[in-house]
């Protein structure tokens, strides 16, 4: 059972780097606008100029449902 | 990309060049910082186009909006003009006023970054220690060995300790602020239980003890930090939306430089001694005495009096009053010497001090609760040393009795509530000021109404209208078209879609005249259309017409709320008593309550006899609603029992009152009730529970049978059960139409 002495400090360890994650996230105002971030992921206009990937991504598409 | 669900709204165009230059704040490096209320937004594509728009605008370093307060935040060179930002929104559709922080909301912001910040703290040390703990349990219960639970009871402590004193924090000062004050609140049996749980266990750990409490005491801060954390965030989104329309109807007013000339400017950046230009029409938008000029105001907002009052130079004029003949020049003054808003300060020292006094329904709770949790404790403790048990089994059940007694449930059982409730109100258009709000207007049995404002709409209306011959109507509502004076307003909401004539001359506080088919028409004062009034009522009531030799004469009123009747009887069904107090005349009320079907009125009401009713009510053993909007009403809001307000109220009225509530009707009153009443039952649930709960926890733990696995356990499933039932305030609003809109410009003017 000794590997309990590092094994359990570890698992808290990294149990406070998510919470120093979460203080971090806080701090610098990740919840200030829940709402918005919610609405944000929908806005694709950031990838329009991607146009390429997109095309080649519905041609694979349409390949698999010939086969 | 388009705005697939908002087609670019009407087209507003800002009214005249503001300097605007108070609200930018400096954030160094030649860049100044400027917050606006935006209005209309309502998807991911609104913040694109709010986005992209501002940041093409030369100067605008970054624009970010924040969707969740509809508001935008603009970082700019120091020289751009913040009316540019504004004028490139109104031309996407997007009406905005500049928004200035108020320090309560910013204190709201900075205690909500520390609770959560606590309940961070909280939580991770909860999850770790429950970790180490579930496996002292296992082991326990088959083959662990003492040094291993030594081990992880030891390590708990490493963590329960540190965190316990950071998060506990909240509890701990206002336990001992209480203490300090001699009195006993619920954060005093909190604080002790945690720091006994704390120190026992530390103790058992001490003397390599089977069992622990260090998961019961963190855990129980976790659950009351959630409570007080739900709290803070429904009353911090209202606040901020209810700002926000503040700002978005924020008064600008014309400043007479040293030069003479006159530059416009919010009413915020307006300094005592400034001299400020009144012109027809226009509202005043600081408190002020006139120093030239003379000429009728409507003081309806201040007084509650329908009728015009004359003003010349050395009298008052009150923010909030509307300039309906000459232009006035004022000197902004501190309301001192102003008998009525002298009145109203001190009337509204003395009822705040009288609200502040009032219990809330937790306090209620609290104040029988915790001295019968230390009762018990002790009780449980002196009657195991009676029966021969040693001081350190003694001091093991009490911490239990503690611990399973702990307020968890009911910490959690008002807030959660009144976060579901005023959710539920926030969509219909109603914001709360105060949480307990929604308990004190569901006690309320009494309504009293003020008739200016209230009962009718903010907005005068036509009262004759079925005299007039409507081609007549239409061709005055179409000149009208081309003033912005007050009483034009009540006709343009006719003429909505047409074009104004060409041609039209304003003659400033006498009237319009323009060429209309080659005869000159005329729309005015009764003199200025050469027609003779009735000149019983006072100046400012009617407003003529005259095309060639056919005239018409339209008696311009205070209308009713489409609904206020309607809504009167509703509160009749549910049982109220409704009232009108009024500071109108007699005959201007009775002919109101007659027309809503109230029998009880009193007219000509001063803001003290307000008041006197009010108390005189009160002692009739009836707890009052107020509602109302005026400078007048707001002793008699603060004063009453629970107050509400439209959001057409003047700022001293809105700020006292415990809701306000959006849009041209009454009904959101009736509604309030509804909800209010529906949380108050479920309140009433949750605190039964957590009192049966108690009953049947309670002995357990004298009797010494509750072990630290009993204990978690009792405190999650509690905790979670009260939340559950709290969330059911929502569920019926599913089936209502959804109201999410939050739109300023909803009250229609009449």
């Amino acid at each position: 059972m000794n590997v309990l002495v590092y094994l359990v400090p570890l698992a808290v360890m990294l149990g406070l780097v998510g919470l120093l994650a979460f203080l971090w996230s806080l701090q610098t105002g990740q919840y200030n606008d829940l709402d918005g971030a919610a609405m944000r992921v929908l806005d694709d206009s950031d990838i329009e100029d991607a146009a390429p990937p997109a095309r080649a991504r519905s041609a694979t598409r349409h390949k698999r449902r010939l086969i | 990309m388009t705005a697939p669900c908002c087609p670019p709204g009407e087209v507003i165009v800002p009214a005249g060049d503001v300097d605007l230059d108070h609200y930018l704040t400096p954030v160094g490096e030649g860049l100044a910082h400027i917050d606006l209320a935006v209005d209309g937004m309502h998807c991911a594509a609104c913040i694109r186009t709010v986005e992209s728009g501002l940041a093409a605008l030369p100067g605008v370093v970054r624009a970010r909006v924040n969707f969740t307060l509809h508001r935008v935040g603009v970082d700019v060179e120091a020289a751009v003009d913040p009316a540019t930002l504004l004028g490139k929104l109104a031309e996407l559709g997007y009406p905005a006023r500049p928004y200035e922080a108020k320090t309560v909301e910013a204190a709201t912001e900075r205690e909500l970054k520390q609770l959560l910040r606590a309940l961070a703290v909280a939580g991770f040390a909860a999850m770790n220690i429950m970790l180490l703990s579930v496996s002292v349990w296992a082991g326990n219960a088959s083959d662990i060995t003492s040094e291993t639970r030594d081990f992880f009871h030891w390590f708990s402590a490493l963590i329960a300790l540190p965190a316990a004193a950071y998060a506990g924090q909240p509890f701990f000062r206002s336990a001992f602020a209480a203490l300090r004050a001699r009195r006993l609140n619920m954060d005093v049996p909190i604080s002790l239980g945690v720091s006994l749980a704390l120190g026992v266990s530390l103790y058992e750990t001490a003397i390599h003890a089977h069992d622990t409490y260090f998961d019961s005491a963190i855990m129980l801060l976790f659950f009351l930090l959630a409570g007080r954390v739900l709290d803070l965030v429904a009353r911090r989104k209202t606040r901020a939306l209810a700002g926000n329309l503040a700002a978005l109807r924020a008064d600008t007013a014309e400043r007479i430089g040293d030069d003479g000339r006159t530059h416009t400017v919010p009413a915020a950046a307006l300094a005592i001694g400034d001299r400020i230009l009144v012109r027809p029409g226009d509202r005043v938008a600081v408190d002020g005495r006139v120093i030239a000029g003379a000429s009728h105001v409507d003081q309806s907002l201040v007084t509650g009096e329908t009728v015009p009052s004359a003003v010349a130079a050395g009298d008052t004029v009150y923010a909030g009053a509307l300039n309906q003949g000459g232009t006035l020049t004022l000197e902004v003054a501190a309301a001192e010497g102003g008998s009525l808003i002298d009145e109203v300060e001190r009337l509204l020292d003395k009822a705040s001090q009288a609200r502040s006094q009032r219990l809330r329904l937790a306090d209620r709770a609290a104040a029988l609760y915790a001295p019968m949790v230390h009762l018990t404790a002790a009780v449980a403790a002196i009657g195991w040393l009676v029966a021969g048990a040693g001081i350190h089994q003694a001091i093991l059940v009490a911490t239990a009795v503690l611990i399973i007694t702990c307020p968890c449930a009911l910490a959690l059982a008002i807030p959660a509530v009144q976060v579901a409730a005023a959710g539920a109100l926030f969509r219909k258009g109603i914001f709360l000021n105060a949480g307990d709000a929604i308990e004190r207007l569901a006690e309320a049995d009494t309504i009293v109404f003020d008739k200016t404002g209230t009962l009718t709409r903010p907005e005068p209306g036509i009262v004759n209208e079925a005299a007039i011959p409507p081609r007549l109507l239409a061709a005055a509502a179409r000149l009208a078209l081309s003033s912005h004076h007050p009483l034009a307003g009540a006709l343009v909401a006719r003429a909505r879609g047409e074009a104004p004539f060409d041609n039209v001359v304003e003659q400033p506080g006498e009237g319009l005249r323009a060429i209309v088919d080659g005869v000159e028409a005329r729309l005015g004062s009764p003199a200025f259309c050469g027609i003779a009034a009735a000149a019983d009522d006072g100046p400012g009531t009617h407003l003529a017409f005259r095309h060639g030799e056919e005239t018409a004469l339209m008696e311009i009123r205070q209308v009713l709320r489409p609904d206020a009747a309607a809504a009167v009887a509703g509160l009749r069904r549910r049982g109220f008593d409704c009232r009108i107090i009024s500071g109108d005349r007699e005959a201007a009320v009775a002919t109101a309550a007659a027309a809503v079907g109230i029998s009880d009125f009193a007219a000509a009401q001063t803001p003290a006899d307000k008041i006197a009713r009010l108390e005189a009510l009160a002692a009739e053993g009836r707890r009052v609603a107020m509602v109302g909007d005026g400078l007048n009403d707001a002793p008699a809001l603060a004063a009453a029992h629970v107050s509400l307000s439209p959001i057409s109220a003047v700022d001293l009225a809105q700020s006292h009152a415990d809701a306000i509530f959006l849009g041209d009707r009454l009904m959101p009153v009736v509604e309030a009730v509804d909800v209010c009443r529906r949380g108050r039952r479920l309140m009433t649930q949750n605190l039964w529970f957590a009192a049966v709960y108690n009953t049947l926890a309670v002995p357990l733990a004298v009797f010494g049978i509750v072990t630290p696995l009993i204990a978690a356990l009792a405190m999650s499933a509690s905790s979670l059960t009260v939340t559950l039932n709290a969330l059911r305030a929502l569920a019926p609003m599913a089936a209502a139409r959804p109201h999410n809109r939050i739109d300023a410009h909803e009250p229609v003017p009449a």
